[in-house]
């Protein structure tokens, strides 16, 4: 019943040509693709492909020796991480990274640092308008919170939780952030079917009722080909294919390098 | 109908919407509805109720909904759904609520058998289920749906979000001012308000139609009887299908006007109850079970000096707190050290279980357990049994205040008459019984006789004082050879209560004496063993042991002593009994899915123990066939003693 009826617009980030390399070890060469508005994109590719190497670059975390990164129509040569994050650009992590002795609800309060518009003292004061501004961010992030079934949780410190909860967790509150962007690295990694499908679903769900452009890397073949639009396959820092899920399934080099290929 | 004439209908309070309206005029700013939403509770006074469900009727006129149709409600406890059901009696619709955890099938079957016409549906999981079975569902013409989640792609016509119908509502009933209130006083205390689907354990589910003239009286009488006030707050998290939350959550919230909570969602219940601290609680025994083990397992971790202070305190309620909360004599010293116990630990503990403001508090459903009864009723919480059906609009026994027990569900409730036929059956009469099954006459005839006495297919007693005592389904009850009463469940139950005895299957229906089959706890026994220096090896070792045989002998005397206190159960008494060799094991085909025990194929495996029994040996070998876990099946051959139990002779004779 589920009908694709997004509308996937003009081009949000365009990385080309880009070359990230430490020491001798090239870990992305000349890679160029884009990301468009709304879709999901799956960046896919066997171990040390340079997956989460360009996903550092994309949020400005490292800074590629060769190639431009146009975001929003602003082309540079790399992102600074502050800028990428003022941008509109939000990500999480392979491995979680959260503040484990904070409650849920602290942790993406946190994802609404950039937002927070009044000064450190004002807010020390806790009073007129930053009292306001509070009250707001507090009611962005209960939507987060209610988006994504957590409510049972939010006020236990996030050490306590499950990992698949953590993870649900760190999506919230990359979102709070209200990225045009999202960047999520392996967000199934390590979880069980359950978890994975949960998961799967608030992924849809937000790109679909927010509309926000989602940029992700999975290991899961499965899942990779139930919920992206497009796919982009690194091998080695190179790209070796890019498409749609059907044609990237077909592809022969794809295939090569997955399963391995007598030379 | 002229403007008189409505308002004379209106005053006469004889169904659910009149009363909303009344609450609306009496108690207009009191809140009428609590929902936890985005982590705050938010408050719907009864003036704002009323208005929705006005807005609502309007808006389901507008969509079609006519007098004498059928409309579903399906989704967790929310105010919205509470108010769908006022608005469809409001238009004289019967509300179907339908469980919100049934599959797609069992949706389909009630929708299907209720002849439903329009459903009110929480959110995206119900309306896919609906989709799902769409095409077999010819009478049903509209869906609206509360939440919008996730819908956004969903394009029916017969598909409409309910803010949308609202708002139709609205701008019809600013066009026809009178409308709302000319519908609701159409409605009689005959019509049919609800059809509750019985879960039934055997066949399909059973529609159960229930009239305004049985819930309202039935709601009235039981809030009068319990002394209910309109600031109780009640926690609605029990399904909305299931009678019990109709009738405390919609019923008697309506009729008394008090405050229904909604929790935020199924995971958060108990987070909220402790936030609520509802006065006003009903829970089946095995929540009470939780609340009690939770407690147990963090008290162990707590340090010395709080473990202390629990014990000595717990020890004083457990000697002096039930009988301080009925009110009865209890020595200075211990009344004084009881309200120093109320500041160090029971009003902590209390407040940690959300149960500090309790006035009320009900168990049914199942046998609870005397220590757990026994625990929340020293604490000063005023937990009592309720024995009832779907049939009965719930209420069939009730306890007093003032006179609770563990073992009884209490004499007949106001109103109720409760009469015990010759095959040991309870069987009732009251303003509440249902006015039949909906489309199924056989059934209704069945249940109901012609004089309206319902029978309830349980097995009961009544004590001398006038208290019923359920003691198992009618037609697991036997009889003796010598004629007396046997209830197997009842005893089993009783057996099971101690913690050392895991399951137990007993013997006796046309036989002399009753015998029991029983299969030890191994935590529990094993830990006994250990602390009492006892060496065993496995299982069947240590069942066989002699001091074990001592330990149960001693149970099973404790169970002879209580049955002797009832004349009609004295000779029910366990004289022999054996330790199984094996725990009962589902793979087996000895217990259901479910830990019931299949009598049946336990007493066709075991005949030859059976048989030893009702014999004069002291022991019995027998050989049996074990599926192990991967699947192979092995025999097992294991030589059991028999031992016997002294009966008591019945305390007090009847009459």
């Amino acid at each position: 019943m589920q009908s694709s009826r997004k509308a996937i617009g003009e081009t949000l980030l365009k990385v080309e040509n880009v070359t990230l390399s430490f020491g001798a070890v090239k870990a992305i060469q000349d890679v160029s693709f884009e990301i468009r508005r709304h879709e999901i994109l799956a960046i896919i590719g066997p171990n040390g492909a340079g997956k989460t190497s360009m996903l550092n670059v994309i949020n400005g975390a490292y800074h590629p020796q060769h190639g431009i990164i146009t975001f929003k129509g602003q082309p540079r040569h790399d992102m600074d991480k502050h800028e990428a994050a003022a941008m509109g650009i939000a990500r999480t992590f392979q491995n979680v990274a959260l503040f484990k002795g904070m409650s849920t609800l602290d942790n993406i309060l946190t994802g609404r640092n950039l937002k927070m518009k009044r000064g450190l003292f004002a807010q020390m004061l806790y009073f007129g308008p930053a009292l306001d501004e509070e009250v707001e961010h507090r009611r962005k992030v209960e939507d987060i919170i209610d988006f994504l079934e957590i409510n049972a949780i939010r006020k236990t410190p996030v050490g306590r939780l499950p990992y698949g909860l953590q993870k649900r967790v760190e999506l919230g509150r990359a979102l709070a952030a209200e990225p045009d962007l999202l960047l999520l690295d392996e967000p199934m990694a390590g979880m069980n079917v359950e978890e994975k499908e949960d998961m799967c679903r608030f992924i849809l769900d937000v790109n679909e009722e927010f509309g926000t452009t989602i940029a992700l890397i999975e290991h899961d073949m499965g899942v990779v080909m139930d919920i992206s639009d497009r796919v982009v396959v690194l091998d080695y820092g190179r790209k070796i294919a890019e498409g749609t899920p059907n044609e990237v399934r077909r592809n022969q080099t794809v295939i090569d390098a997955y399963l391995g290929v007598s030379h | 109908m002229d403007q008189a004439a409505v308002g004379a209908s209106l005053a006469r309070l004889d169904t659910f919407p009149k009363l909303l309206i009344r609450n609306a005029r009496e108690r207009g700013e009191r809140p009428a509805y609590r929902e936890k939403e985005f982590g705050i509770w938010q408050a719907y006074s009864w003036a704002d109720s009323l208005r929705q469900v006005r807005a609502l009727a309007c808006g389901l006129h507008r969509l079609g909904v006519k007098r004498g149709d059928k409309l579903s409600i399906v989704g967790d406890n929310r105010p919205r759904l509470y108010w769908a059901i006022a608005a469809a009696q409001s238009l004289g619709c019967t509300v179907v609520p339908a469980y919100q955890d049934a599959v797609a099938d069992e949706f389909q079957y009630v929708l299907d058998h209720a002849e439903v016409s329009f459903v009110v549906a929480e959110d995206q999981e119900q309306v896919d289920k609906i989709l799902a079975v769409r095409d077999r569902l010819p009478k049903l013409r509209h869906v609206v749906f509360v939440n919008p989640r996730g819908m956004r792609n969903y394009v029916h016509d017969w598909l409409t979000a309910f803010d949308q119908v609202l708002e139709h509502g609205r701008t019809f009933d600013a066009g026809h001012p009178g409308f709302f209130e000319a519908e609701v006083a159409k409605g009689q205390p005959d019509d049919i308000g609800v059809i509750a689907y019985t879960s039934g354990t055997t066949g399909r589910p059973k529609g159960v139609m229930l009239s305004f003239a049985n819930l309202v009286p039935s709601a009235q009488a039981s809030a009068k009887f319990e002394g209910l006030r309109e600031d109780e707050d009640v926690l609605a998290y029990l399904p909305m299908a299931w009678i019990g939350d109709h009738f405390f959550s919609y019923a008697q919230s309506i009729v008394v006007g008090f405050t229904v909570n909604c929790p935020e969602s199924a995971a958060t219940v108990t987070i909220d109850l402790k936030e609520l601290a509802p006065t006003y609680f009903f829970a089946p025994p095995r929540i009470f079970e939780t609340l009690l083990t939770q407690t147990m397992v963090r008290m162990e971790d707590a340090n010395a000096v709080k473990r202390w202070l629990f014990k000595y305190f717990m020890a004083l309620a457990r000697r002096s707190g039930v009988r301080i909360l009925e009110g009865k004599p209890v020595s200075a010293l211990d009344r004084l050290l009881y309200v120093l116990g109320g500041a160090l630990v029971y009003g902590p503990l209390k407040n940690a279980l959300g149960l500090s403001r309790i006035r009320l508090a009900y168990t049914a459903g199942e046998a609870i357990g005397p220590d757990i009864f026994d625990f929340f009723r020293s604490l000063g919480i005023n937990l009592k049994q309720l024995y009832g059906q779907t049939e009965s609009s719930v209420m069939v026994c009730i306890q007093r205040n003032d006179d609770v027990r563990a073992d009884t569900v209490g004499p007949p409730a106001p109103g109720v008459e409760v009469r015990i036929d010759d095959r040991g059956e309870v069987l009732y009469r009251s303003p509440g019984v249902f006015v039949g099954y909906f489309k199924n006459p056989e059934a209704t005839a069945e249940t109901k006789t012609k004089d309206g006495w319902v029978k309830t297919g349980d097995a009961g007693i009544f004590t001398q004082d006038g208290h019923l005592r359920i003691i198992d389904r009618a037609k697991d009850v036997g009889r003796l050879k010598d004629g007396s009463l046997f209830a197997p469940k009842y005893i089993e139950n009783k057996l099971k209560f101690f913690p050392s005895i895991m399951e137990a299957v007993t013997h006796g229906s046309d036989r002399d004496f009753v015998a029991a089959f029983i299969n030890i706890d191994l935590r529990a026994v094993g830990n006994w063993a250990e602390r009492n220096g006892l060496a065993y090896t496995s299982y069947s070792d240590l069942a066989s042991r002699p001091e074990v045989y001592a330990m149960i002998k001693g149970q099973i005397e404790q169970v002879n002593r209580d049955l002797a206190a009832d004349p009609q159960l004295a000779g029910s008494q366990i004289r022999r009994f054996l330790i199984l060799h094996k725990e009962l094991d589902a793979d087996d085909g000895e217990l259901t899915r479910t830990r019931k025990v299949r009598r049946n194929t336990v007493a066709e495996r075991y005949a030859p123990l059976i048989d030893a029994l009702y014999s004069d040996r002291d022991e019995v070998e027998i050989e049996s066939k074990v599926a192990f876990e991967d699947g192979r099946v092995g025999t097992m051959k294991a030589r059991l003693k028999i031992a016997g139990a002294d009966a008591v002779h019945a305390l007090k004779q009847a009459g």
